[in-house]
């Protein structure tokens, strides 16, 4: 391991690190709104709507990244929709993740109980009651493990970025091993860069996920 | 001539191809006490969730306060404001206050005053001796003092009849006496009108005015409260009462 | 849109090129399985042992895994290997160590997941009638937990057959990079090739992995009951 290696390789990858935290942000975010958008249309049955986000998720989860972003970077221009890289990296991302992100929310609203639903609807409340007061607290708690675990992983998706040529972390250590062949540093330096991204993270989304669990719960 | 508050009449239940409930036929009261009896199975739970339109039901008729329920989900929306509810898993929402609990449906539904309710949930919560607790989460309550809680929850409905499902079912033995205690200042003092799921014979024997005996989804017998502890009509039922222990 | 782009995929032997890309994807997913699920068996039991230092380095090795996207395991292998070590496999079999490893760690979580979520009564009346450890494994909690973790072996499949799209950063053959080779071949006479070629490996990949997808949510649904 040649240090001075690393030690000049930094201002890129410092270069390729604020590119991926701001795709992964933006990707994130995205996917977030459209998750919560679909999953609501799944929940409160939408016509026509929730049968086309049904179908959505299931294209968007079952297909990879990499084809997506090839499909968005080099099949639209034929079809005269050209987008530039970064752009199709983030709606890519938002595609893949609003899927990811529905499913979670999803799962969080079916897994309220049924009793607690039969109390409230013992209560007199209308089914948008129901959901506003019972069915949307308690789903967003119940899905926060799925919505930490779908932060993180399109986080390392975005390392697929590096097909289109977007400079993010990846694409950065790649570039970087093309030209000078130290492959066993820039490597090593990638996987630090992810870790110091993803491991305070993934420390803070468990204590999240704990309190929100707590404060709605109380276990 | 008491007034009738419910009636049902000719009333079938499915499951799929399975029957539920057959031919149920009642009547309650204002003021009344109604218990349903019977083995674990018999369709009480099934037969008491009907009453307040969490079951839906294929054939027969119910009437509340003279009027033919039409059991769409919209009606039996209106009519559960009337309607009291309290389950065997109490169900406090875990992420309100008490307090919150309380005030939810009665504001948001009803769209009464929240300091005019509030006033009356803190008497409430004083009867069932609770108040301290008016700003604690479920999480922080035995199982007793939640029940006594969603007691007071469906009371600040201003219901006219009240639906208890099996209420002592999952507490502790000391704390079931706190829950029914409150039931029966609601009959005696109030004169609440009560239809009770209940495996507490003692508790049902001082508090029925009248008990349905259900079998296999059939009402097998409807008895004064009083005579059918001391001679129950069908062989059944004194079956059932002999593996009862008191 | 170009009238007959899509013969572009029936030119010549283009179309058994493409399924012969794919098949070089299918395979290197299902071996990769085939040993990560049986290494990550094993390491799964081992996390549910008190032994704390085994517990504490296999958590290291699952978080390693958790922490660094696959993309870059396929080139910590392809690069490291060979100069680090003199292992000159072909890049398939590069992957196939990856593939390996990753899923490893991530089954290790599903099996001890499994294996801790059976009821302690039920291990304690196992022993209760006699078996041993081992029996006791075999008999009880095995046949337990594979019916635990078999919605969540599923998914984790689905997610081995969607990383082979990977497989072309490094210069691996698979569906992919076969698809790139016709479209660059053949842009002069399709120039809408390219949407026919991604399209129809869109379309692969959903095939292979949506039924296996509805079939983890059909027995996930059945376990709530």
């Amino acid at each position: 391991m040649n240090w001075t290696v690393i030690q000049q390789s930094l201002p890129e990858f410092a270069q390729g690190f604020k590119l991926t935290l701001w795709l992964s942000f933006v990707g994130i975010i995205g996917a977030i709104i459209v998750g919560i958008i679909s999953s609501l249309s799944q929940y409160f049955r939408v016509p026509v709507v929730g049968k086309i986000v049904g179908a959505y998720v299931e294209i968007a989860r079952n297909t990879p990244l990499l084809i997506q972003l090839f499909f968005l970077y080099y099949a639209f221009p034929v079809m005269g929709i050209k987008m530039a890289a970064q752009t199709c990296g983030i709606i890519g991302l938002i595609f893949l993740g609003g899927a990811y992100m529905a499913e979670g929310f999803t799962g969080g609203f079916n897994g309220v109980s049924k009793s607690q639903l039969d109390s409230g609807r013992a209560l007199g409340m209308s089914d948008f009651q129901l959901a506003r007061y019972i069915v949307f607290p308690q789903g967003f708690a119940l899905s926060m493990p799925a919505l930490a675990a779908n932060i993180i992983f399109l986080i390392k998706e975005t390392s697929i970025f590096s097909v289109i040529a977007i400079p993010e972390l990846t694409n950065t250590a790649l570039d970087l091993i093309g030209m000078y062949y130290q492959s066993n540093e820039y490597l090593f330096v990638l996987v630090v860069a992810y870790a110091i991204i993803l491991i305070p993270l993934i420390v803070f989304l468990t204590w999240l996920e704990r309190r929100v669990r707590y404060g709605t719960f109380g276990d | 001539m008491a007034e009738e508050i419910l009636k049902v009449e000719h009333l079938d239940k499915y499951y799929g191809d399975w029957q539920a409930l057959h031919d149920i036929n009642f009547s309650i009261n204002k003021g009344e006490v109604v218990t349903l009896l019977g083995p674990s199975g018999s369709g009480k739970s099934t037969l008491i969730r009907t009453l307040n339109g969490l079951e839906s039901y294929r054939k027969g008729t119910i009437y509340f306060q003279g009027k033919k329920v039409d059991p769409n989900p919209k009606e039996w929306q209106a009519l559960r404001q009337k309607i009291g509810m309290v389950f065997q898993s109490y169900d406090l929402f875990p992420n309100l206050t008490v307090m919150d609990n309380i005030l939810l449906a009665p504001t948001k539904v009803q769209g009464r005053d929240k300091e005019e309710v509030r006033k009356e949930a803190l008497a409430l919560l004083d009867r069932v001796e609770l108040r301290k607790h008016a700003d604690s989460y479920p999480r922080q309550l035995s199982g007793g003092q939640k029940q006594r809680i969603a007691i007071v929850r469906a009371l600040a409905m201003h219901p006219e009849l009240m639906l208890f499902d099996e209420v002592t079912a999952s507490l502790d033995p000391e704390m079931v006496r706190g829950v029914l205690k409150i039931i029966k200042e609601l009959s005696d003092q109030d004169h609440m009108t009560m239809i009770i799921v209940t495996h507490e014979m003692n508790f049902a024997a001082k508090i029925a005015d009248k008990v349905l005996f259900l079998e296999k989804g059939k009402i097998l017998e409807e008895t004064p409260g009083k005579q059918f502890f001391d001679h129950p009509q069908t062989d059944r039922a004194a079956e059932f009462l002999n593996s009862m222990d008191f | 849109m170009a009238h007959s782009g899509i013969n572009v995929l029936f030119e010549g032997t283009n179309f058994a090129r493409l399924m012969g890309g794919l098949w070089t994807a299918v395979w290197i997913a299902a071996i990769s399985l085939i040993i990560g699920l049986a290494l990550g068996t094993i390491l799964g039991m081992l996390r549910t042992l008190h032994n704390r230092v085994i517990r504490f380095i296999l958590l290291m090795y699952l978080e390693f895994f958790r922490i660094v996207p696959t993309v870059v395991l396929l080139f910590l292998a392809y690069y490291i290997l060979p100069r680090q070590f003199n292992v000159n496999w072909p890049a398939t079999w590069m992957a196939v160590l990856a593939f390996s490893l990753w899923v490893s760690a991530e089954f290790s979580d599903i099996v001890r997941g499994a294996l801790e979520s059976i009821p302690v009564h039920q291990r304690e009346s196992g022993l209760a009638l006699g078996l041993n450890q081992w029996q006791l494994f075999r008999y009880v909690l095995l046949p337990q937990a594979i019916r635990l973790e078999l919605p969540a072996t599923i998914n984790l499949a689905t997610r081995v057959i969607k990383t082979t799209s990977l497989l072309l950063m490094i210069s691996i053959m698979d569906v992919i990079n076969v698809g790139q080779q016709i479209i660059e071949a053949n842009n002069q006479n399709y120039p809408t090739g390219v949407f026919w070629v991604y399209g129809l490996i869109f379309i692969l990949y959903f095939i292979i992995d949506y039924p296996l997808s509805r079939w983890a949510k059909h027995l996930t649904a059945k376990q709530k009951y």
